[in-house]
């Protein structure tokens, strides 16, 4: 296969460049002292340091921040009971929920900002802060809820009677075995949920009042308004940031106990 | 309090009276939607006894191991630990500790912690629960490995984990499925002569499941033989080798030479045997229990009661011609099929180094002590 | 394992489904706010509008009608003509990676999945973003272009359909290669060997050896690839002109431009109609446990 191997490495190559270069033009660019155009005019962090005076920007990203740990919170909780729950239930019953699971996850992220907008508008809930947490807490309760269960069913039901033989109660069983074998799993998904959550355009978009602007809205917004360094030191910080959360979180979930 | 309630041996131990068995079982039942998984099984287990069940898979052996130590519920009978009846009572609670086949340690527990595992739920003591692991680890050889999690142990040592970790707690019966089955055929040898040297150091009383008839034969006090999710004969690995009471039992535990046929003439403690086929000459059989005579039988025989010669015998043998037609070195001994009907092949066996050696297609006799052999009816 | 242990049953299953109730709250959140809010916007496309962008619960079928136009008649087919174009170049792409990944020494593909997957979970916008800068009138790749005497003047790049696909194959690159990395490391290579060594050539072998082998992996990753992008918004928002619409973008001028909340709950539920026929297909070609994020 030696020669047909050549193509095939050179359009992997062009892939990974297609994937990564953008990314790395981007995060070059944002120390380019130029301010509008594309010519190379040394290295500053100017940009950097501007985001820092941005007030507006600083109070989107608290904004992000609460946002992101308060559905964490509610996902993870809701969604993990939600996953031990399921453990429990016939069989069938758990293939149906499954399959609804994935719903959320495969509908088009519009979709479910407008439904969830026309939802607080019938009820007559003002948007605001908390009706982007509760749309975060349910694009993330499926998340969270699919990966604690796969771990689940890795689990070996062999250790539990082991437990339960060695004299655990079911609480017992559950405290000293269950949780800590799923305990990286929970320490992942609650890495993914936050990261979504802090990444969440479309949703907190159609559902987001005046006063909870979060750093997507305020990039989208900034992009809209024109292309300036800034925008671009804030998106390779943004980069950087989401990059690592993954990278714990994956680590995390492919650690072996 | 919580000393005692870790050691119902010692509990109980002195003042129940030493006839009574620690294993009561009694006519346990178990389906598997239609099919009898435990067909009313009963057997007792003394103290101090090595019980094995040995069957081939699916003779449901496993689920009468499951339904002692609480995993399953019988539908029908009675399960009796010293003395008491454990039906409704869950395995927590049970003074039963079963070795699992895959072992099951917990893989986030080092070997420490998985041996002091059921001690810590019965809120035993820290200082007694050090003591009571380092005396387990020390039984099962492994001191110097607490540190390690299963996964660093190779699987000789995880056995004698999971077996230290049911130990530890002193449990009235130590339950063990198919404990050696996961270990390659050298080291599996090894821990059959050291298991059975630590459960009688240990005084255990163990039920030990296995389809494994040497390991069973080698390790146990008594053997029950089950099949189809009945017990057909319970005794010494001796007496049902000897003596096995049906065919299936006759088989399962060895190489059993068969010749089909009827018994005739059945009179005063003899009997005449008449192969089916009609080219292998009558011969005379210790009668068996009932001495039907007529009905379609089987005669089996052992092949180390089976002697082989080139020459006709002059003994008062029972003697059968034959044709080897083909033959097996096995090492320390060799086999030989021989044809001695149509549709009979039987194994005679021949140690050391035979002089001139047997060559395939030489004719020879095969013969047997008068009373050897055994005759099973349908 | 013998089958004695075919009828393992834990005990905790006998009390039957005590902790069931631990599922609870999250159901009924799930139903809702997600749920109920599509139920919603389901009435509502069978609503008619008021006179001042309310609602008026009349039932009619006019708001599906109205999709008949063609004016929606073409953003639709455009959408879906884009996303089928980022499908197609998503494979070709992604088919040589996924293969490479798949047959490089076993401790190196953990890293190469991740480093496939890693720029998935960055901000979307901010990788939509990273496109404009290139695709600009006087962005890098005009820039190169231009020096490498390719081009005498810059090419507008940016607002067009071009731009879109692009961005929606960089976007969504990732869920092709996943499960055709696992299509193809499941393919083994000694097959590739026997039909070689039965005179099979080159093309021969990919065609009728490995392409059929995969086949479930490459109609799961298109299938991957078709669903968000038939449903984007944020690309052919930045990416693209007023011309390159596609049904995202339509479903938010609807809502939030021209208030029309019924015909935009209507486009809503056709948008939903496609991407359930692809769901639907989805789980009916892939193996049980292949779920859509099992690889996340």
């Amino acid at each position: 296969m030696k020669p047909r191997s050549v193509g095939l490495h050179a359009v992997s190559l062009l892939a990974m460049l297609f994937l990564y270069g953008p990314i790395i033009v981007l995060v070059l660019y944002s120390f380019n002292a130029a301010h509008l155009s594309m010519t190379w005019r040394g290295a500053t962090l100017k940009w950097y340091a501007a985001l820092w005076h941005d007030e507006a920007l600083l109070a989107a990203t608290a904004n992000s921040l609460f946002i992101a740990l308060v559905s964490t919170i509610g996902a993870t909780g809701l969604g993990g009971l939600l996953a031990l729950g399921m453990e429990q239930m016939p069989h069938r019953r758990q293939q149906v929920l499954e399959g609804s699971l994935v719903l959320p996850l495969v509908i088009p992220e519009v979709m479910m900002g407008v439904a969830l907008m026309l939802l607080f508008v019938t009820v007559h809930v003002p948007l605001g802060l908390t009706t982007v947490i509760l749309g975060h807490i349910v694009f993330n309760i499926p998340l969270v809820t699919i990966m604690i269960r796969t771990r689940l069913r890795k689990l070996d039901p062999m250790l539990r009677e082991a437990a339960a033989d060695l004299g655990a109660d079911s609480w017992q069983v559950f405290r000293y075995v269950t949780l800590p074998l799923l305990r990286p799993a929970i320490w992942g998904a609650v890495l993914v949920a936050f990261t979504v959550s802090l990444d969440d355009f479309l949703v907190t978009f159609f559902t987001a009042g005046p006063g909870a602007t979060t750093l997507p809205l305020k990039v989208y917004s900034m992009i809209k308004s024109g292309v300036t360094p800034e925008i671009n030191a804030l998106s390779a910080l943004l980069l950087v940031v989401s990059m690592m959360g993954v990278a714990a979180a994956l680590s995390l979930q492919r650690r072996e106990v | 309090m919580a000393i005692f309630s870790t050691s119902p041996l010692l509990a109980s131990g002195q003042s129940v009276s030493s006839i009574a068995p620690t294993i009561d079982i009694r006519a346990i039942v178990r389906n598997h939607g239609s099919v009898a998984a435990v067909d009313h099984v009963s057997f007792q287990v003394q103290r101090g006894e090595f019980f094995s069940i040995l069957g081939p898979s699916g003779a449901g052996k496993t689920s009468v191991l499951r339904i002692v130590a609480g995993f399953e519920d019988p539908d029908a009978g009675d399960v009796l630990i010293d003395g008491r009846s454990m039906l409704g009572v869950p395995p927590n609670r049970r003074p039963v500790n079963l070795v699992f086949q895959s072992y099951a340690l917990f893989p986030h527990l080092n070997v420490f912690e998985n041996v002091a595992f059921g001690l810590k739920m019965r809120r035993v003591p820290a200082a007694l629960i050090d003591e009571q692991v380092r005396q387990a680890l020390t039984m099962v050889k492994l001191v110097g490995k607490e540190g390690r999690k299963p996964a660093q142990l190779s699987g000789g040592e995880q056995q004698r984990v999971a077996l230290a970790r049911a130990l530890v707690n002193k449990p009235a019966v130590v339950l063990l499925d198919e404990p050696l089955a996961a270990l390659d055929q050298q080291l599996r040898q090894a821990m059959q002569v050291e298991l059975k040297s630590i459960q009688e150091q240990a005084g255990l009383t163990c039920v030990c499941v296995t389809h494994h008839q040497e390991e069973a034969m080698m390790m146990s006090d008594r053997i029950a033989v089950m099949h189809q999710g009945r017990m057909w004969q319970v005794g010494t690995p001796r007496e049902v080798y000897e003596n096995p009471r049906t065919l299936f039992v006759s088989r399962f535990l060895g190489v059993s030479n068969e010749l089909p046929g009827r018994v005739s003439e059945a009179a005063e403690g003899a009997a005449l045997f008449q192969p089916a086929d009609d080219l292998v000459p009558g011969f005379p059989v210790r009668s068996g229990p009932e001495p039907s005579a007529g009905c379609p039988a089987t005669w089996s025989l052992r092949p180390e009661q089976l002697r082989m010669s080139r020459e006709r015998p002059a003994s008062g043998d029972t003697v059968l011609p034959g044709v080897i037609e083909k033959i097996l070195f096995a090492g320390s001994e060799t086999k030989y099929l021989v044809r001695i009907a149509r549709e009979t092949l039987w194994e005679a066996r021949t140690t050391g180094n035979v002089q001139p050696p047997y060559a395939s297609g030489d004719p020879v006799f095969l013969h047997w002590a008068l009373g050897d052999g055994r005759v099973f009816f349908e | 394992m013998p089958s004695d242990d075919v009828a393992h049953t834990i005990p905790a299953a006998q009390d039957s489904c005590r902790s069931c109730w631990l599922a609870a709250p999250g159901l009924l959140w799930m139903i809702l706010f997600f749920l109920v809010p599509l139920l919603l916007v389901l009435a509502i496309s069978f609503a008619s509008r008021g006179t001042y962008g309310g609602i008026v619960w009349e039932f009619t079928w006019a708001n599906y009608l109205d999709l008949l136009h063609p004016l929606y008649g073409k953003i639709l087919a455009q959408s879906l003509w884009y996303a089928t174009l980022t499908t197609a170049i998503c494979f070709l792409l992604g088919f040589p990676l996924a293969y490479v990944i798949a047959r490089s020494p076993a401790r190196w593909q953990p890293v190469l999945l991740l480093l496939v997957m890693l720029p998935f979970w960055t901000n979307f916008l901010v990788r939509t973003y990273a496109w404009m800068i290139l695709l600009r009138h006087d962005g890098l790749v005009n820039h190169l272009l231009l020096a490498l005497g390719l081009i005498t003047k810059p090419l507008e790049l940016l607002y067009t359909p071009t731009a879109v696909v692009i961005g929606l194959a960089y976007g969504y690159l990732p869920f092709m290669v996943l499960p055709l990395y696992v299509a193809v490391e499941r393919l083994d290579p000694v097959l590739v060997e026997a039909a070689w060594d039965l005179y099979a050539s080159r093309w021969a072998v990919l065609t009728r050896v490995v392409v059929p082998l995969t086949m479930p992996g490459i109609v799961g990753g298109c299938i991957l690839v078709f669903i968000p992008s038939i449903g984007s918004f944020i690309t052919p928002d930045l990416l693209g002109g007023a011309r390159s619409m596609m049904i995202g973008n339509l479903i938010q001028h609807e809502y939030l431009v021209v208030r029309d909340w019924p015909l935009g709950s209507a486009v809503s539920f056709v948008l939903m109609g496609i991407v359930m026929a692809a769901v639907v297909l989805y789980y009916r070609q892939a193996s049980p446990g292949d779920g859509p994020l099992e690889g996340r």
